[in-house]
């Protein structure tokens, strides 16, 4: 009887295995189908391939506005103040609120939401230390300065730099003061002023002396400075796409963690070719950090007539944040970004930044405020290219057929990878140490 | 006012161009293009070179290059007032930046800060040229 028993056991377990050997090579074939074709690529497409891929990344550039950017007391300093909520209006909301570490620093929602809901979407962090302008529109031109903006906005953070001032002083003092040196006297300064939207408190700013009004915002920017300094360790990690390239390129025989299936092949052919998707998702961020118009449709819950470059343009050249301005730590030549941006014409209208494709694919909903609710959605109104809802979409209508989409998506699969930043103890879910 | 003559006179270009080029945008540039980069003014006043910072012009990054004027017996200028303007013609835009002439380097040599290319393709920059002997333009094919 035992042994009839064993014998059974001894069957079953010889079925499993041998289904599961089958199922193996069944997955393997329809989805890695390994191989070596690197002669299939031209030498532009392998330049291209070669260009898309992370290994072709150029090293973090310095930012000369921040003379922090690289210090890590700085960089512990925001990691903490990134994650505080005392950083908020109702003492609630934090960088991380919106921008959540498990969530590859986004929130999910069409409309970023704090303390009330803001006009367009959350971006997320990893990887735009490389861009010269910050926020959809680029009213923002480092790091730092796109910190303070929503720590100010009533629909975000909804605090005030004196408020901020006093929260550094009560729970930061010495690892501000260490970094950044002696904080100024806050005595009978309000509880609550600064230049905002709030009667009240732009009142109270009003009346500061102007003297105490630079302290206050020398202490604010550094704020900024020191979550920057987080910031710009924020990264994306290979993906299997950069591992893909590595093998293709290299002439390997192509293992189960970087083959393509054929879907994802065809799919890497028509973004580079056909679906002209790499004009604009280009290098290896997989975006050319500028502005387009795309006839993206009007948000029916964002920002009304929302007219992008055109408004972020004229916001960040008027910054007391920006490059050339009193907070800054950068000399006139070093602000060449902005000394030489575009300000004025009919392509800012309704254009928007081009976002990194790394991880897009797990960013629902998409573009600017949401608009889409699945990639599919987007790949559909790039095919169709419709008319801009104001000025002049870039698109031209790309007709490709259902199955050619179905290959961009999949190849859209393929640029998915944790992003790193500090403190990250394990790779799970979208987050991993660098 | 001659700036922006200029400047509509390109937009017409680039336009005119883009709806010849139809569905053909986005694909391969002309394939009689000149990428020489030194040549002569549209009505053959002027010979300008550019030299770039390196054999390659590079992608996304802002560069400053060198522009070199002559008259068109071989003087060198350096008493002009240079516009810089541009764009993709098969895309219908423009520069993504606004490039400008900073300073007079002496020898007819003219330093324009602010160039960028934002993508490969095909991209033409034109620089404007105004000195007493009169306006003429110089248009530089490039290809990324």
């Amino acid at each position: 009887m035992t042994s009839t028993v064993s014998r059974l056991a001894i069957v079953r377990l010889v079925a499993l295995a041998a289904s599961s050997v089958a199922l193996l090579a069944f997955t393997l074939a329809a989805t890695a189908t390994p191989r070596t074709t690197s002669a299939t690529w031209t030498a532009d497409e392998r330049a291209l391939l070669r260009s898309l891929s992370l290994s072709a990344l150029e090293k973090l550039p310095a930012d000369p506005s921040n003379k922090y950017a690289d210090d890590s007391a700085a960089m512990l300093l925001g990691g903490r103040l990134f994650f505080d909520t005392r950083l908020s209006g109702n003492g609630k909301v934090s960088c991380a609120t919106c921008h959540a570490p498990d969530n590859g620093f986004q929130d999910g929602l069409p409309l970023g939401k704090g303390v009330g809901t803001a006009g367009r979407r959350t971006m997320p962090i990893a990887g735009t230390a490389h861009s010269p302008w910050q926020f959809w529109d680029g009213r923002a031109d480092s790091h730092w300065a796109q910190a303070l903006g929503p720590l100010e906005s009533p629909a975000e953070h909804g605090g005030d730099r004196t408020q901020y001032a006093h929260v550094m002083r009560a729970h930061y003092k010495d690892a501000y003061e260490a970094v950044f040196g002696a904080l100024p006297d806050l005595r009978g300064l309000p509880e609550r002023a600064g230049p905002v939207p709030d009667t009240t408190r732009s009142r109270a700013w009003a009346r500061i002396v102007p003297v105490r009004q630079d302290e206050i915002s020398r202490v604010y920017a550094n704020i900024g400075k020191a979550i920057a300094a987080y910031e710009r360790k924020i990264v994306f990690t290979p993906a299997r796409f950069d591992r893909f390239v590595e093998a293709e390129l290299a002439g390997r025989q192509h293992s189960v963690t970087d083959a393509f299936s054929d879907d994802e092949r065809a799919g890497l052919r028509l973004f580079i070719g056909k679906a002209n998707c790499s004009t604009c998702h280009n290098g290896s961020l997989l975006t050319d950090n500028h502005f387009h118009n795309t006839g993206v449709p009007q948000s029916t819950d964002g920002a009304a007539n929302d007219s992008g470059r055109t408004t972020g343009v004229r916001a960040v050249m008027a910054s007391e944040f920006n490059c050339v301005g009193k907070h800054s730590d950068a000399k006139r030549d070093d602000c060449s970004e902005l000394r030489f941006a575009v300000s004025e014409g009919s392509e800012l209208v309704r254009a928007f930044k081009t976002p990194s494709l790394r991880n897009a694919v797990t960013r629902p909903p998409f573009m600017h405020a949401g608009q889409f609710a699945s990639i599919s959605d987007v790949l559909a109104h790039y095919n169709r290219a419709p008319t801009a809802p104001a000025g002049k979409t870039e698109l031209k209508r790309l007709r490709l057929s259902d199955s050619e989409l179905r290959q961009l998506e999949a190849f859209l699969n393929t640029l998915v990878s944790p992003v790193g930043f500090p403190g990250a103890t394990a790779s799970r879910g979208a987050t991993a140490a660098p | 006012m001659r700036s922006t003559y200029s400047h509509y006179r390109l937009t017409v270009l680039i336009i005119v161009t883009a709806a010849i080029s139809g569905c053909m945008a986005m694909m391969a540039p002309p394939a009689n293009l000149d990428y020489s980069r030194v040549r002569t003014s549209v009505n053959g006043r002027y010979h300008a070179a550019i030299k770039p910072d390196g054999d390659s012009i590079p992608q996304g990054k802002l560069q400053k290059w060198t522009l070199h004027l002559e008259t068109a017996s071989g003087s060198p200028i350096d008493d002009a007032t240079v516009s810089v303007d541009g764009g993709m013609p098969q895309h219908g835009h423009g520069l993504p930046t606004k490039p400008l002439v900073t300073r007079h380097l002496g020898n007819g040599d003219h330093l324009v800060e602010g160039m960028k290319f934002n993508m490969g393709g095909w991209w033409v920059v034109k620089f404007r040229v105004n000195t007493t002997a009169g306006a003429d333009s110089v248009v530089f094919n490039l290809k990324l």
